[in-house]
């Protein structure tokens, strides 16, 4: 049951070959056989899945089939889930348990998935190899001493050891795509404002998106499809109609124009990753897309102004976690100094910590200017880059990271080599576009993604693109050794 | 040496808004500590803000009132510091684009000039919850039921120079803000809350001197003492060769005395930046045109309406029109008893004299404007004395009724009847020949002031309720000797 | 084949800079940037979080160089405006369930060593 797609999956809990409580169990028992290994998850939720499940045979013998019914799929442990522990991956919400859900997980849950648990993320999404991890890093399936990607990771890891149908994620910079590809499955992040923030823990709320990792486009169309929608708790959500994900799933490419930036193909890029990358465009060439070769000129200063805009919203964001209200208290704090650092000083991981400081530097007097407003100008270069192309092509596409996943250790003493994981993936979550990564080959081993990149709010478009290239290819079926 | 003295002021005005500034709390006053204190408010993790519209409506009334230019686009910040009563950790606020401009009000001085005070701007902003300092076990408890309470600040020019000044500009914001119907103006409950920034320099000098900020001042009162207080310390200082230190100070209105802050405030950088969770607000000409239609009568119009209609001194159209309230209570004892100089003297006089005893506010007052036109009737037509009146002006502030009923049950009536009054007088010439004798050989200059003793014995022998001037009267023409 | 556009893309390498000096934080630089977020920092790590930092910093330098002249900083990708809600209340008490998740609260208050003002 656990290699099917949940298109598979729908068909068979319709059928009535197997309930969703059976499926439940099903992946319930492998979570507690496999994870161990993986540690994709924070918190199991097994009684409440069950619950879940049942109720969903329940609907589904009643007549009342939601477009998801019994589907078991896990949550990033950064959406909010009423009465269930919601981590953050951080020592600072380990006991936290909040009396509200994240809008997405509402509607997942509306849409009648059932939930197996929280997934392992890189501390309140700040990193790009899950080392960040209060709870431990996250195993890559594929390759047992390298990193799942990150933030996302745990969810990346979980669908890819076929511990979860799909599961939900968030991309800041580049947290769903970077781990969809360095797990080989198929992960979507959608424009800025498609996927309500609400009950999403912040990062950087100018950048932090909502979406999906999965098998293959078409799950990720079935889920996104739920999850996405206006939501009048988010300001910055944009009132909109979501378009049918699935409608135009199968629909020829014919004629679609893919650019492909040169700046994506420099000097940094892994040799192995940029063959298989190359060789991914000439697929989408042979199923009749014509190939343009295009400029992002300003591609090279989106991870600097990246990693100024997003510590400088954390270090707001964050700072509302100061042992008062909920969260972690310092034990015995002398006065209330004592309570703040001590309480911050001591619940936060490293990175977090760098990051605020970063960000905090970024805001003082006098450096505003040179810091935050300038990056937030070039961020509309970056933008304009986007636009300027997208008058000439309809998708652009390109590699997710420079190289496949490293190893545990490779990158995690040095802050700037990791942040370079994300200058493909970066620029996308700075003009607030839609990106979507799929498995497109191997290198020395390890899956390698390929990035689609789409106009605002053309979704489907990229759904699509990749859904025909995986009805043409397998790369998406291919499965890390050891995982049966 | 000649000191002058350099004030301005930053006003916070809490709206009267059903709901929060960002959240669907309600703001009412006086609810269970944190009751009212959303999973918004709290800033708990993954919440976020939405903005309410009334509170942009709001300010956008109050920059119209000013005359202030209206921005189209307004931007809210963060302001990053750290405090328990700020929940997120910043409070959002506005800095670079805030929603009111410059503008300006005009206050009237004691000698009857007019000052202009220009207004710098004025922003929407959250208020913060309260830290309570009774004692837990050493520690202090914090409640969130304020936080996120949509107030604006008003910024002025440092246009005051004088304490007088600052309570006249102050109480001219607080009557444009209850005029407008954009906050209730108990001051009592924090619903305007004054800053003031004083300097002082040598009569005669161009640059200002070092200022202090003495915060939170919730009464007209308190900002004429606290600036008392700090003209007076700035001046001694200088005089001794000492210098002003820039600070943020505390005025104690029980102990009338002030204090800087403890906090650091030195170490303060705030580091704002555009809210990424709000974006840019656009309000529309034809927004901002409806509201301007819609704008009720101002505090300066009314006076000068008040002194037209009514027939008031200057100073009476000013205090009366000065708190919306007030003049709608005015107004209304005026139309009923028809007599505005009698209904400006008892809302200004007794009435306001024992509200103030009683720290209520014209809304809460035991006597209402009907009540307090009846009394003023009967006084009229001679019924009761003004002496009967204040009894049963007393009577009224303590529920006994209105004044019919209060002159009913005391049995208040005063005697008018002139047959009635004709036999007093009689009888009490009759028994006083002495006294009548002196006062009719006096110099006719020197008897109204004789009088007295016969209005005494009159008043004695009907137990008051003899009519003093029905009495004077008869008393005259019965006393002036026959030729 | 397909043919790419000129090789010009971001090399890591680039920005391993050999001198640091005009971002270099130093340990006092740390101490006031650790005060103002209210975060501890041990003396132990401090000249290690002052390296990385500078790291960090070194990296964003190139953005000062960047003619921005007339360009308006994006705050939302897609410039859209704030949206106003209607002044209602919509919220209802919730106090037992938020103070069950407080470190310490008492008499519906949330409790905090003494504030002074």
């Amino acid at each position: 049951m656990h290699e099917q797609t949940i298109a598979e999956l729908k068909r068979g809990l319709s059928s009535g070959a197997f309930s969703s409580e059976e499926l439940t169990r099903h992946y319930l028992e492998r979570i507690e056989r496999l994870d161990d290994t993986y540690k994709s998850y924070i918190t199991v939720t097994k009684e409440a899945a069950l619950a879940q499940a049942r109720a969903a045979d329940a609907a589904r013998a009643g007549g009342d089939a939601a477009p998801l019914c019994g589907i078991p799929i896990a949550h990033k442990d950064i959406f909010c889930t009423r009465g269930v522990r919601t981590s953050c991956g951080s020592k600072m919400l380990d006991n936290f348990v909040p009396p509200y859900s994240a809008t997405a997980v509402e509607k997942l849950e509306q849409a009648g998935c059932v939930m197996l648990g929280k997934t392992n993320m890189d501390e309140f999404a700040m990193g790009s190899s899950n080392e960040n991890s209060y709870y431990g890093e996250v195993k890559n399936p594929w390759h047992i001493d390298s990193v799942p990607g990150g933030s996302s990771g745990g969810s990346a890891a979980c669908v890819a050891a076929q511990l979860a149908a799909a599961a939900t994620g968030t991309d800041t910079g580049g947290s769903i795509r970077q781990p969809a590809s360095h797990c080989g499955i198929t992960g979507i992040k959608p424009t800025y404002g498609r996927v309500s923030r609400w009950g999403m823990v912040a990062f950087a709320s100018s950048l932090d998106q909502g979406g999906v990792l999965a098998r293959n486009a078409e799950d990720a169309a079935l889920v996104l499809q739920q999850m996405a929608g206006f939501d009048n708790r988010d300001s910055t959500s944009i009132d909109r109609p979501v378009e049918d994900y699935c409608q135009n799933l199968h629909a020829g490419i014919e004629g679609t124009v893919v650019g492909v930036p040169g700046e994506y193909f420099g000097e940094g890029l892994d040799s192995a990753v940029g063959a298989a990358v190359e060789a991914a465009i000439e697929q989408f060439e042979a199923l009749g897309a014509r190939i343009k070769a295009i400029h992002l000129p300003h591609t090279r200063l989106a991870v600097p102004a990246y990693y100024i805009i997003a510590p400088a919203e954390c270090s707001a964001n964050l700072s509302r976690f100061d042992g008062v209200r909920y969260g972690y208290r310092c034990s015995d704090p002398q006065d209330l100094d004592d309570l703040y650092k001590r309480s911050r000083g001591e619940g936060f991981g490293e990175e977090v910590k760098r990051r605020i400081l970063v960000g905090t530097y970024a805001l003082s007097a006098g450096y505003y200017d040179a810091y935050y407003s300038q990056a937030q100008k070039v961020r509309r270069l970056i933008k304009q880059d986007f636009v300027d192309a997208f008058s000439d092509v309809d998708v652009i596409a390109g590699p997710v990271a420079p190289s496949p996943a490293f190893r545990f250790g490779a990158k995690s003493r040095d802050p700037v080599a990791m942040y370079l994981e994300d200058i493909y993936t970066v620029p996308v979550s700075l003009a607030g576009l839609p990106g979507l990564s799929l498995p497109c080959g191997l290198a020395a081993g390890k899956p390698v993604g390929l990035q689609l990149i789409g106009n605002y709010f053309d979704e489907a478009r990229l759904l699509n693109m990749a859904h025909r290239f995986q009805q043409a290819t397998d790369h998406h079926r291919q499965r890390a050794a050891g995982i049966d | 040496m000649e000191w002058e003295t350099v004030i301005g002021l930053e006003i916070h005005i809490q709206l009267s808004t059903r709901s929060k500034m960002f959240s669907g709390a309600s703001i009412a006053f006086g609810a269970p500590p944190n009751t009212q204190a959303s999973a918004v408010d709290l800033a708990m993790p993954g919440t976020l803000p939405v903005a309410n519209e009334r509170a942009f409506h709001h300010a956008v009334m109050f920059g119209l009132a000013v005359e202030a230019e209206i921005a189209s686009t307004s931007v809210f910040e963060r302001k990053n510091y750290f405090y328990p009563d700020l929940p997120k950790g910043y409070q959002t606020t506005q800095l670079q684009q805030p929603i009111v401009g410059r503008g300006h009000i005009d206050i009237q001085l004691a000698d009857g000039s007019t000052r202009r005070v220009r207004i710098h701007h004025a922003h929407l902003e959250e208020d913060a919850g309260k830290s309570l300092h009774e004692d837990f076990h050493g520690m202090s408890g914090i409640d969130l039921n304020r936080a996120g309470t949509p107030l604006i600040e008003v910024v002025t020019e440092p246009d005051m120079r004088s304490a007088g000044e600052a309570v006249a500009c102050a109480r001219k914001l607080h009557a444009i803000a209850t005029s407008l119907g954009i906050c209730d103006g108990d001051m009592s409950q924090g619903s305007m809350r004054f800053d003031v920034n004083v300097s002082v320099r040598r009569q005669g000098q161009r640059q200002l001197g070092t200022r202090t900020e003495t915060k939170n001042l919730n009464s007209f009162r308190f900002i004429e003492e606290a600036i008392a207080l700090e003209v007076e310390r700035q001046i001694e200082l200088l005089e001794d060769g000492g210098e002003v230190v820039q600070e943020t100070r505390l005025y104690n209105g029980e102990t009338k005395t002030a204090r800087p802050m403890r906090s650091k405030e030195e170490a303060n950088d705030y580091r704002y930046f555009p809210c990424p969770d709000l974006l840019p607000v656009v309000l529309d000409q034809d927004y901002i045109d409806a509201i301007a239609r819609e704008l009720p009568e101002l505090p300066d119009a009314r006076r000068r309406r008040f002194a037209e209609q009514y027939q008031l001194s200057d100073y009476d159209a000013g205090i009366l029109s000065g708190d919306a309230a007030t003049a709608a209570f005015f107004e209304q004892v005026a139309a009923t008893c028809k007599d505005p100089k009698q209904a400006a003297n008892w809302v200004m006089g007794e009435l306001t004299a024992r509200l103030n005893t009683a720290e209520l506010a014209i809304a809460d007052s035991p006597i209402s404007a009907p009540q307090l036109a009846g009394m003023i009737a009967r006084l009229q037509d001679g019924s009761i004395s003004s002496k009967m009146a204040k009894q049963v002006f007393e009577a009224m502030w303590n529920g006994e009724g209105d004044a019919d009923t209060v002159i009913e049950k005391r049995g208040l009536r005063q005697v008018s009847d002139s047959a009635e009054l004709e036999a007093m007088v009689d009888d009490v010439i009759a028994r006083s020949a002495k006294q009548v004798d002196n006062y009719r050989s006096a110099d006719p200059a020197k008897r109204p002031k004789m009088l007295g003793y016969f209005v005494g014995q009159i008043m004695k022998a009907s137990k008051g309720q003899a009519n003093p001037q029905a009495v004077n009267k008869i008393l005259q023409k019965k006393l002036t000797p026959r030729d | 084949m397909i043919t790419l556009a000129p090789r010009q893309g971001p090399v890591p390498g680039d920005w391993a800079s050999p001198t640091h000096a005009e971002t270099d934080v130093d340990r006092t630089d740390i101490e006031k940037l650790a005060e103002l977020a209210r975060i501890e920092i041990t003396g132990a790590t401090i000249d290690q979080v002052a390296d990385s930092i500078s790291d960090v910093l070194q990296l964003v330098e190139q953005l000062k160089s960047v003619d921005t002249e007339g360009v308006e900083p994006l705050a939302h990708p897609l410039d859209a405006v704030q949206r106003l809600r209607a002044d209602s209340v919509t919220e209802t008490d919730q106090r037992e369930a938020f103070q069950a998740l407080a470190p310490a609260a008492e008499a519906g208050l949330f409790l905090v060593p003494k504030v002074i003002e």
